[in-house]
């Protein structure tokens, strides 16, 4: 049974199909790339797996659970897991309350605050904002608050966790830790599905890759297919820039 | 938030600073009764209003206009079942009215956010109003009723009762993981409702059990009044009031609302009696002066001088 799955899932606004008729399936423990043009609707089909949105038609299943239009929270105790192309962190807080917050609230059975507050830690430890725990999330640099939000997702004891471009508008080096990250998120068991423009980094770590385009599906396969795909590169480059190379 | 264990010593000495000042408070009727006790009964009534309004709105950003509806509501359960039933039992029911109606509106209204919040909470103490003034006009035939009356030294008790379970209730959601929720929300509501908080229910339970404080208030202050008609019981004033002196005190803090209540209904007291014809001319003066240099309220502005004091004695040392 595939850990996460999506049959003919669907999403309007007004007239526009940001998601059509996607299909996809997630198997438990692989990396899970999606990616395409600027509004071709990839964070879209985040926001309908984590319920932020409610698909016109179509289906999600998790572990063979039916979870299309459960509540937001549901979806997060069930053990699916997110972040925010631009990052939602609780601006106020010290970074190791953010994190807390997810421990308190996001796992199927309550912790203790002894308990939650050294997960917390551990937690702080492993994106490696330990340095920082003390300091409001507003002060945190961006590669800081996105590494924080990893680590308040990763507090709900995700199954699988849904990485909406951690990279985005980060540096050479920070995109390298990230990557690292992201590798060691893995290696602790957790199923990724990740958004991402920074293509070195999708290439490396994911084992297959969705491609969306104006919301539909039009490409799926391993990143040697689909680095090779001729649908893929005209999308990307252009019909011209593919004639002119 | 902060996780500091519940005995470290600076919540200590909070704690027994605010021991001493309900003892002395509980005296009071016995060393000063009369018009000390009047005067008191009034600000608490406004410091229960002004604290269970910051319980809700403080650290979730919904402004509520809606303290009026859920006061006035108290205030009609004095006025229906006063006479009928023991008086706890009374507050109780008012309290429990107020809780229910904002179940209600909570349910309907708490998806609304920012400015339409606020504006359809307001429209609650509107339509509260007029929908009472057509009931007693066209079912009960009357306009006003007659609420029955009780000791200045009853109400005091009664306000100084009510004090103390808002306060306890304000700490205790600033120190609970149902805090930190609320926070949460009133940072990133999304972020929130990924992060497994049910963020529904949590708003509307706040707001419901901040809600039934003010109920509660609202009957016992009624007894004071004698007679009641729907304006009297649902004054916009009674929701703007709460906002203001939250504002005035300082909204960081749960002491903040209090010594706003405190100052500005002191300061109402005053200035209606010596300057009668003008006094909502200085009042209004005196808070648009302290809303414009006094961003994070008085406790704020205590805070920032007391910074500056210690930075200085620090340069000497």
């Amino acid at each position: 049974m595939p850990l996460l799955e999506g049959k003919g899932v669907t999403k309007y606004f007004g007239g526009l199909a940001a998601v059509s008729n996607v299909d996809f399936t997630v198997e438990q423990g692989e990396a899970f790339g999606l990616i395409g043009p600027n509004g071709a609707g990839k964070t879209t089909l985040f926001n309908l797996i984590s319920a932020a949105l409610i698909p016109r038609s179509g289906t999600i299943r998790f572990i063979g659970r039916d979870i299309t239009g459960l509540s937001p929270y549901k979806i997060c105790r069930m053990g699916v897991a997110r972040t925010f192309q631009s990052v939602k962190v609780f601006a106020t807080m010290p970074a190791l309350d953010n994190v807390i917050l997810g421990s308190f609230f996001g796992t199927a059975t309550a912790l203790s605050s002894k308990d939650a507050v050294r997960e917390a830690t551990e937690l702080l430890d492993f994106v490696g904002l330990s340095a920082v725990k003390e300091t409001p999330a507003r002060d945190l640099t961006l590669a800081n608050q996105k590494r924080l939000e990893v680590a308040r997702a990763l507090a709900t004891k995700p199954e699988v966790l849904l990485l909406d471009e951690l990279m985005a508008g980060l540096n050479p080096t920070e995109i390298t830790q990230a990557m690292e990250l992201v590798a060691r998120i893995r290696d602790k068991g957790i199923t990724i599905i990740m958004i991402e423009h920074v293509m070195k980094a999708i290439m490396n770590v994911c084992e297959r890759i969705m491609v969306l385009h104006h919301g539909q599906k039009i490409a799926e396969g391993t990143p040697q297919e689909i680095a090779a795909s001729e649908t893929v590169i005209k999308i990307y480059l252009g019909e011209k820039a593919r004639a002119g190379s | 938030m902060d996780i500091t264990p519940l005995t470290s010593k600076k919540s200590l000495i909070s704690g027994a600073i605010v021991l001493v000042m309900l003892i002395l408070l509980a005296f009071v009727p016995l060393y000063a009764p009369g018009y000390p006790v009047v005067l008191l009964s009034s600000i608490l009534m406004y410091v229960i209003l002004a604290v269970s309004w910051l319980v809700f709105s403080g650290p979730t950003g919904y402004i509520s206009l809606a303290p009026a509806a859920f006061f006035g509501v108290g205030i009609y359960a004095s006025a229906i079942i006063g006479k009928a039933l023991p008086f706890p039992i009374v507050v109780g029911v008012g309290g429990l009215a107020s809780f229910c109606l904002a179940l209600l509106v909570g349910a309907l209204t708490l998806r609304l956010r920012g400015i339409y919040f606020a504006i359809f909470t307001f429209g609650l103490v509107m339509l509260m109003a007029h929908s009472m003034l057509f009931y007693e006009l066209h079912i009960t035939g009357t306009r006003g009723r007659f609420v029955m009356v009780m000791s200045y030294n009853t109400v005091y008790y009664y306000m100084l009762g009510i004090f103390v379970l808002v306060l306890l209730t304000g700490y205790l959601v600033k120190r609970s993981r149902f805090g930190l929720a609320l926070y949460g929300i009133g940072q990133e509501e999304d972020a929130a409702a990924h992060t497994g908080v049910n963020v529904t229910m949590v708003k509307i339970i706040t707001f419901a059990i901040s809600a039934s404080f003010m109920g509660a208030a609202g009957t016992v202050m009624a007894t004071k009044w004698t007679y009641i008609d729907p304006f009297i019981a649902f004054n916009p004033n009674y929701s703007f009031m709460p906002v203001v002196m939250a504002m005035f005190g300082g909204m960081g803090q749960l002491y903040g609302p209090v010594i706003g209540a405190a100052i500005l209904t002191y300061l109402e007291e005053f200035l209606v009696t010596k300057f009668a014809e003008i006094y909502m001319l200085i009042f209004g003066a005196i808070l648009v002066v302290a809303i414009l240099y006094m961003p994070n309220g008085l406790v704020g502005l205590i805070q920032k001088l007391w910074k500056q004091i210690s930075k200085r004695k620090h340069a000497v040392t």
